[in-house]
């Protein structure tokens, strides 16, 4: 940020810009010359593609805004109105719909790519905690959003997700009746969702600038996970992964785009397309895809938990689903401090390499729990991968800390790189 | 991605439901376009029989000419209806001739009308009924064709009826069609099935009528982004490959 | 677009440089020409949607319209003035020596041959758009006996000209039919 030593620039009008306010020489610094791994592979793309759906989102939001109404009686009626008569609406309200999936997509890539080179260790812990942040305001703004048509699922989505919070001993109830502004999720309600759904997006601009700010203080982290040692194992940002990022993202937008033209609803609920209705609730209420797997846990808490062999009940289910579905969460915050294990990069952890891949494939396998009816195999199913979830954390992790071996590193990333291709030759 | 198609899928599947017969429609697939006569044949069917009692609120007289109707015969159309304007000077609302700019004429002035009319049972709104329900037109097809006698053993209330595709089997709703119930001037068979595949065709373009548009230009915007990411990968390569020769 | 490119990459560079430079500057188009297309929807959507512009014309029955009365209708969500001219008036009108107007033209550029009792206008100050008085008997109608608009004090006549005041022409007529002799359509 500072401009320290800066240096004289070429262009006089660029030259009286940046001697009273650096930006020229900052953006010169920071995506220009800034020293970047040499080793990326095409995972590490994905985070200037979160910022770029980031971009579209307040974008095609900001306009949508402009035609949508605000009011319960209103709100269903203005969103077919854009995808009728406003110009061009259909298709700003299916970017913006199918934007919001393509944006979680980006948004858990960048995250699976990081748990697995090890990006979140020391140095890098409140850089990964920053986004945890940023995931955490980015469900919130998902969940809001998706609110706003006032369709079927829509309202009774909200009235699931916000009577969470009457499993809070004692006070839930009064939380429940403050966010709804009424006794049940109503015109209120709605206003509120709206006007925080068009705050958050700045809020997570502002920590997305946190976190790019943290990254240039430590670097990148590259899939050798081994530190940058001097000028041979890094390229200047620009042109090198200027071009290898725009490419990534316009692969990325050809995807984006065949679901947005294509199969615009595939990813939505038919059900959303009934307005809504607070007396009769759909038959099977299901969230957004990327909130099943934790949808998921949130039912994997069937039952009581209390002290065996006594009648007492320490933690009812209903509370015991609400407090692992935040702690799936908040064990993701913790995890820089969690994971005390000395090697960054699952290249070179061979037992964590399977572990992790095993997290992941669970992660699916609770993504389709969530989707499914709460009944027969699912049930079980659910209850096991919530198990494996909080293992992976809370046993796994701290096992390895201790007994996983600590391999011998190669020297450098350009040794690494240079030992990559021998391999294959 | 196989995480993506299967989540959607999971609330679609109905219970004790037939398999939706197979039926083809010309919208289907990402080259796919309505077919002006089977619009013009479903709205006719909407009109003459499930506008008795179906609405269909998001539409208005103008968007007509989607399906190929000219201003005076959507003129003419309108002018079939008598629709509740006002207040007027005097502070009464007065009947007057539908335009064009006007919406559907709706069978019923409010729900609670709708209810009494229909045995308590509600008609649904149609505008959206096509994306409103999984599987669509597909759906709407299987509804209005697989009315049956109930299987043995299976008692309806009085206003049930017994229907295969239907979710739970009873619905309020009686078999709308039958042969020969509207006349087509184009030569088409007045069977049941034409009836509900033209109706199906309707009520999709009613749910989606930026369908065409949206195709079109989605063929246009994909070519474009994949014609510059194959630029974009020429220009990556070439600044790399520079990089590999110092 | 190719071909403009290929002409600035004719000047200067040669060997295996031409090639690279005409890649960067495909790419640079196709990225202008991306951009540009994305942005033109979240332009257009602010110009009136299909609901708003089904709405662009008005009837209006001149029948209970008495002379020397005015009524407001709401058109294109602006107010239009229609008068039922006395005899007075239109004589006045007609009596006005153009070379005095600010925006000379003549009254009966501004009614329809014939209709010269109905003068069908947009009732908005032609300076910066408020609504003139002079619809109602007890308005003041200005020192001209035509409309008179408090904001800045512009004072049109009886066939709705600028005659004193900041307005710079006379109140905009509108585009409007005679369906019968006592039916319009505006727009």
């Amino acid at each position: 940020m500072g401009s320290g030593n800066r240096k004289k620039l070429d262009n006089p009008a660029l030259e009286w810009l940046d001697s009273r306010l650096p930006i020229v020489s900052m953006i010169q610094k920071e995506y220009g010359v800034f020293p970047t791994p040499k080793n990326f592979n095409y995972f590490w793309n994905f985070g200037a593609i979160a910022m770029v759906m980031l971009v579209t989102m307040i974008i095609t939001g900001i306009v949508l805004a402009m035609n949508y109404a605000t009011t319960a009686s209103d709100a269903f009626d203005s969103v077919e109105r854009i995808m009728r008569d406003v110009n061009h609406g259909w298709l700003l309200r299916y970017l913006h719909s199918n934007g919001a999936s393509f944006f979680f997509i980006a948004v858990y890539i960048h995250m699976f790519r990081g748990m697995y080179y090890g990006s979140y260790k020391q140095p890098r812990e409140l850089l990964w905690m920053m986004g945890v942040l940023i995931f955490l305001l980015m469900m919130a703004t998902a969940f809001m959003g998706y609110v706003l048509p006032w369709g079927q699922m829509s309202f009774w989505g909200a009235t699931v997700i916000t009577n969470l919070f009457s499993a809070i001993p004692l006070v839930g109830d009064s939380i429940v009746t403050l966010l709804w502004g009424g006794f049940s999720v109503d015109n209120p309600t709605l206003n509120r969702f709206f006007a925080l759904h068009y705050l958050f997006p700045f809020l997570i601009v502002a920590v997305v600038f946190l976190h790019v700010w943290a990254l240039h203080v430590t670097g990148s982290n590259n899939p050798s996970g081994i530190e940058a040692k001097g000028k041979q194992d890094t390229l200047p940002f620009h042109p090198y992964y200027t071009m290898k990022d725009a490419f990534g993202i316009v692969v990325f937008l050809v995807i984006y785009a065949t679901f947005v033209f294509f199969l615009p609803n595939a990813l939505g609920h038919a059900d959303n397309y009934i307005p809504a209705n607070p007396l009769v609730t759909p038959a099977h209420i299901v969230p957004e895809w990327y909130f099943l797997p934790f949808y998921a846990i949130l039912r994997a808490i069937t039952f009581d938990i209390g002290i065996p062999f006594t009648d007492i009940v320490l933690i009812p289910a209903k509370l015991g689903g609400v407090l692992a579905m935040f702690g799936s969460i908040a064990l993701l915050f913790v995890l820089p401090f969690l994971d005390k294990h000395p090697v960054r990069s699952s290249r070179y952890r061979p037992w964590y390499k399977w572990f992790f891949i095993a997290f992941t494939v669970n992660a699916f396998i609770l993504g389709v729990c969530g989707g499914k009816p709460a009944e027969g195999i699912w049930v079980p199913l659910a209850q096991a991968s919530t198990l494996y979830y909080f293992a992976f954390f809370m046993v796994i992790i701290p096992f390895l800390n201790k007994k996983e071996p600590v391999l011998e590193l190669p020297g450098s990333i350009s040794e690494s790189v240079l030992n990559k291709k021998g391999a294959k030759a | 991605m196989v995480f993506l198609f299967v989540a959607p899928q999971a609330h679609a599947a109905g219970g004790n439901t037939a398999e939706l017969p197979d039926v083809h429609f010309s919208f289907e697939g990402p080259f796919g376009t309505y077919d002006r006569g089977a619009l013009q044949r479903g709205f006719q069917v909407y009109k003459n029989v499930c506008s008795a009692c179906h609405a269909m609120k998001y539409l208005s007289y103008r968007n007509l000419a989607d399906m190929g109707y000219s201003e005076g015969q959507i003129k003419a159309i309108a002018a079939d209806y008598e629709v509740t304007d006002g207040p007027n000077e005097e502070g009464e609302m007065f009947e007057r001739t539908a335009r064009p700019s006007d919406k559907f004429k709706a069978p019923y002035a409010n729900d609670a009308q709708a209810r009494y009319a229909n045995n308590g049972a509600l008609p649904v709104d149609l505008s959206l009924i096509a994306k409103a329900r999984g599987e669509g037109p597909h759906y709407l097809y299987g509804l209005l064709t697989g009315y049956e006698a109930p299987p043995e053993g299976v008692t309806l209330a009085i206003g049930q009826h017994w229907n295969k595709y239907m979710e739970g089997n009873k619905i309020a709703m009686a078999a709308p069609l039958s042969d020969d119930v509207v006349a087509y001037e184009d030569g088409t068979p007045t069977t049941k099935e034409q009836y509900a595949k033209d109706v199906s065709h309707f009520l999709m373009w009613a749910a989606e009528p930026k369908m065409e548009v949206r195709k079109r230009t989605g063929i246009k915007v994909v070519l474009f982004l994949l014609a510059f990411a194959g630029i974009m990968y020429a220009v990556k390569k070439k600044i790399w490959a520079d990089l590999k020769k110092k | 677009m190719s071909e403009d490119d290929t002409k600035d990459n004719k000047q200067g560079h040669e060997d295996g440089e031409t090639r690279r430079d005409f890649l960067y500057l495909t790419a640079a188009a196709f990225g202008a020409v991306g951009a540009a297309s994305f942005a033109w929807p979240l332009i257009d959507q602010m110009n009136p949607a299909a609901d708003t512009l089904a709405l662009s014309s008005t009837e209006v029955d001149l029948a209970p319209i008495e002379e020397g009365q005015s009524i407001t209708v709401m058109w294109r969500g602006k107010p239009v003035f229609v008068r039922h001219r006395t005899a007075k008036e239109i004589e006045e009108a007609k009596a006005v020596d153009l070379t005095v107007l600010r925006d000379k033209q003549a009254d009966s550029d501004r009614v329809q041959e014939g209709k010269e009792k109905w003068l069908v206008m947009v009732g908005i100050c032609t300076h910066l758009g408020c609504v003139p008085a002079g619809q109602k008997d007890t308005d003041v109608k200005g020192d001209y006996d035509g409309w008179f608009c408090p904001c800045h004090g512009s004072h049109y006549d009886s066939s709705g000209r600028i005659r004193k005041g900041p307005a710079p022409t006379n109140l905009e007529i509108p585009e409007y039919t005679f369906l019968s002799d006592t039916l319009i359509k505006i727009g």
